[in-house]
């Protein structure tokens, strides 16, 4: 019951704050300097009016943003401006699937080495373990994505030809781009994992768990790693937007086909409808995840509920 | 406690290691004589009336083809839809033969009427297309894509027969014959545009794969944005024993490190270009995929005539001459590009006579004698580019050479591609770096940019005498006296200096070594037919 009411809550937190990205991102995109049709050769302004009129920039801009605001209802954001062969919903559906599929393994990846690094460093504090551990994941943070990946590619690609140098064609081309995206992010898990697990170990439940008689691992991965991996949870909302938005980089490198070299281009080439679309699928992925994240920390620890 | 420890481990280098415990061969099978082409940027469409690019060209030439084509080599005009031609003798009139075999990809016949009303298409203002000028050599034709004639009929095409095509001109254009491989005079497929739209209409789904009627040596057999354009042989083309490649697949990969990473790992043939630190690499280690070539395209530099100092022909012409031209060929940019001298690169028979010559000496008089002696009491001076390391870079070294040549105090901008734009169009700047790239081997494609109240004059200069020439030399139809008049006008354009040109562009590229057929030329047009693979 009362978790309905939290979600509920949040929920009517959200269309108010999505509503307001709409409304700012409509009119900044047609604030910044240069319109979507200028161009190096200059089109006649016989042409420039009737593409204007196409589009229906040429009408005022109230008129524009309650009609966009209606067509945003129906989810129908119009036809994009710069690649007028498919509408911006199209584009979406085409490109998107493509990010959070990148996103997904990026994320697999980075849980998956952050919390065991993570746990191996905690349960031998101060050993050669964790020190290497800790290195490693302080190396992870500090390479940024565009060093990583030409780096990846060089020693799995043209080194040793094991991995494609680019595209997302077969689950191999998508080895690389993931482990880049995933990297940094697992080396942040790994020292929250890390700091979340020596806290949980030294707590009186735990020694009360060991004093029970039960295993090791058990008293680790079910008492211990419980408490310990709070830290990563809150963090997992954020994170998985992160990766989910802020695959630019990476799918520049890797020449992934997905929405967020879409949402760069379209900036630079004014391209209104395009980046008002992108903004929108973003904004609502960030707070969809950082809600999924405060629900799975309410059900994961019982304090939160019971507050 | 021993277990946990041994699983984290296993887990943990299982994860760092997936990669080779994965990895046993690099992926996708490149396809038997189907070349791989690296093609920057992702096309903006697939219709030739719409796009504005060079990535699109690359794409629409395998696609579609238009009355004549060019000769890779020398770029004159050979046959293509039309089989024959003859010219009046002023010159004003062709009249075009067409193949009778000359066939659309769904084996419906390629007439006259295709392209009477292809023409009439990119015409359409509605339409909007940008490249809709270069047709303006056409009668009339500039009058109805401006909006002033509503008739097409008064427009200088006309329908003689099911095969013969008759084009009237607005002046002698002796490159008219030799434009015909620039997509916007390519045919397209009547009822495939009206099945899914009006003739006007852009956007409409016609270009899909499985939906798009081409005319050109293949056909479209896949379009994944971002990721690939495939086309393979079309049957129905009327010179198939010609075409030797199997196909073509065309990647769209903009960022330069990731296609000559690409380019190294065997995936592509050709790319679409180097990234300026790898061409000295390839110069050392692998000359033979290394291509430099002359390339019809112009760096040059904006003044804004609207704004002082700028508004004194002599200062204007003092920043010109202090440019050393050969040191930033030589030591700013790696590519062989060449000092130019003029605006109009020296090729496609012809060549500037006037020629703007590095000299401080007369730079220096030439401040002094416009009232800034040694540079003093001249106000700081902006120098605009758009976002690019190249732009900057030659930015740079141009301002190290104002400062010390010039005395003067030289500041750097840089915006972004549509604001850099905004500015240029409306006069919001002092200096603009700027480029042209001829879209036909003729001085014309470069000299008309900078007669009054074109829009891409972007300077605020205006000269009647320069206009006087221009317009004489359109209507000029002797080959010679049209040049030295085009020479004429160059003269004062350079002479005025309401531009400063900087660099003559080369035509840089990766090819690798089992790709044969391919003739570099001016226009960087490469002629998909002639190419293609040994040794595989």
């Amino acid at each position: 019951m009362f978790m309905a009411v939290f979600v509920l809550k949040r929920f009517g937190e959200f269309l108010p704050v999505l509503f307001m990205i709409i409304t700012i991102t409509f009119f900044l995109v047609r604030l910044a300097p240069g319109g979507p049709f200028d161009s190096e050769k200059r089109v006649s302004l016989e042409a420039q009016r009737s593409l204007e009129a196409h589009y229906g920039i040429d009408r005022p801009l109230y008129q524009q943003y309650t009609e966009y605001l209606t067509g945003v209802i129906r989810l129908d954001f119009g036809p994009s401006f710069r690649k007028p062969s498919r509408t911006v919903r199209e584009w979406i559906l085409l490109r998107l699937p493509v990010s959070l599929e990148l996103g997904a393994y990026g994320l697999a990846f980075a849980l998956a080495v952050g919390l065991c690094a993570g746990i191996l460093a905690a349960l031998k504090p101060n050993s050669w373990l964790d020190y290497s551990a800790m290195t490693i994941a302080m190396i992870g943070i500090c390479v940024p994505a565009f060093v990583l990946g030409p780096l990846l590619v060089l020693i799995f690609a043209l080194w040793t030809d094991w991995l494609p140098v680019a595209g997302w064609a077969t689950p191999m081309h998508k080895i690389l781009p993931a482990v880049t995206l995933g990297a940094g992010y697992s080396a942040y898990i790994a020292r929250m994992t890390r700091g979340g697990m020596l806290e949980a170990l030294s707590q009186d439940f735990i020694r009360t768990a060991r004093a029970k008689g039960l295993r090791e691992a058990r008293v680790v991965l079910r008492h211990g790693l419980r408490a310990g991996i709070q830290p990563v949870i809150a963090f997992l909302g954020p994170a998985a937007a992160g990766l989910l938005t802020g695959s630019f980089v990476v799918e520049t490198i890797f020449q992934v086909p997905g929405l967020g070299r879409e949402f760069v281009e379209s900036a630079f080439n004014r391209d209104y409808t395009m980046i008002n679309g992108a903004v929108l699928v973003y904004a609502v992925l960030v707070m969809g995840l950082n809600l999924v994240s405060d629900i799975m920390l309410g059900w994961l620890d019982p304090r939160i509920r019971a507050r | 406690m021993r277990c946990v420890r041994v699983a984290c481990v296993v887990v943990f280098f299982m994860m760092i290691y997936f990669p080779i415990l994965l990895g046993c061969s690099s992926g996708r099978k490149i396809p038997a004589n189907v070349l791989q082409v690296g093609n920057g940027a992702e096309v903006q469409e697939l219709d030739p009336h719409v796009v504005s690019g060079v990535t699109e060209h690359r794409v629409l030439t395998s696609l579609f083809e238009g009355l004549t084509d060019c000769d890779a080599a020398t770029l004159e005009p050979v046959p293509a839809v039309a089989d024959s031609w003859e010219v009046s003798e002023d010159k004003l009139l062709y009249t075009f033969h067409l193949r009778k075999d000359a066939r659309w990809s769904n084996g419906d016949r390629v007439t006259a009427q295709d392209f009477a009303y292809s023409w009439k298409r990119i015409l359409s203002p509605a339409l909007g297309s940008e490249y809709a000028y270069l047709l303006y050599c056409l009668k009339n034709a500039r009058l109805f894509n401006e909006g002033y004639l509503r008739d097409f009929s008064e427009v200088g095409v006309r329908v003689l027969d099911e095969f013969t095509l008759e084009a009237a001109l607005e002046h002698p254009t002796p490159y008219f014959l030799s434009m015909h491989n620039h997509y916007a005079w390519f045919p397209v497929h009547q009822a495939t545009i009206e099945k899914f739209g009006k003739i006007d209409e852009r956007g409409t789904q016609w270009t899909r794969t499985g939906n798009l009627v081409g005319n050109g040596p293949f056909i479209l057999t896949d379009w994944r944005p971002n990721e690939i354009i495939s086309v393979r042989r079309n049957p129905h083309y009327w010179d198939g024993t010609a075409v030797r490649l199997d196909g073509i697949d065309y990647y769209p990969i903009d960022n330069q490190q990731t296609e000559e990473r690409s380019f190294r790992a065997g995936m592509l043939h050709i790319t679409s270009t180097i990234p300026l630190h790898r061409v000295e690499v390839y110069r050392r280690e692998h000359p033979e995929a290394l291509n430099l070539h002359p390339y019809y395209g112009s760096y040059f530099y904006r003044l804004n005539i609207t704004r002082p100092p700028f508004d004194n022909p002599l200062v204007r012409k003092a920043f010109a001459l202090a440019v050393d031209r050969n040191e930033l060929t030589e030591h700013v940019l790696t590519g062989n590009e060449q000092a130019a001298p003029s605006l109009v690169p020296p090729d496609a028979g012809y060549k500037s006579d006037y020629q703007v010559m590095f000299d401080v000496v007369k730079a220096q008089k030439l401040l002094a004698e416009a009232g800034y002696p040694d540079g003093k009491g001249l106000p700081p001076v902006e120098i605009l580019y758009n976002t690019s390391e190249a732009h900057r870079t030659i930015a740079e070294a141009i301002q190290r050479m104002w400062r010390e040549y010039l005395n003067v105090d030289v500041r750097l901008l840089n915006q972004d591609w549509k604001v850099y734009l905004s500015s240029l169009n409306n006069l919001d700047y002092t200096i603009a770096r700027s480029s042209w790239i001829g879209d036909v081997a003729d001085p014309m494609n470069f000299l008309e940019c900078f007669q009054t109240g074109v829009g891409n004059n972007r300077t605020g200069w205006s000269s009647l005498r320069y206009d006087t020439f221009i317009e004489s030399a359109y209507a000029e139809a002797d080959i010679e006296k049209r040049i030295a008049l085009l020479q004429q006008a160059e003269e004062i354009l350079l002479e005025e200096a309401p531009i400063i040109p900087i660099y003559f562009y080369t035509w840089k590229f990766l090819k690798a070594p089992e790709v044969k057929g391919l003739t570099p030329n001016l226009l960087g047009y490469m002629r998909w037919k002639d190419l293609y693979l040994v040794g595989e």
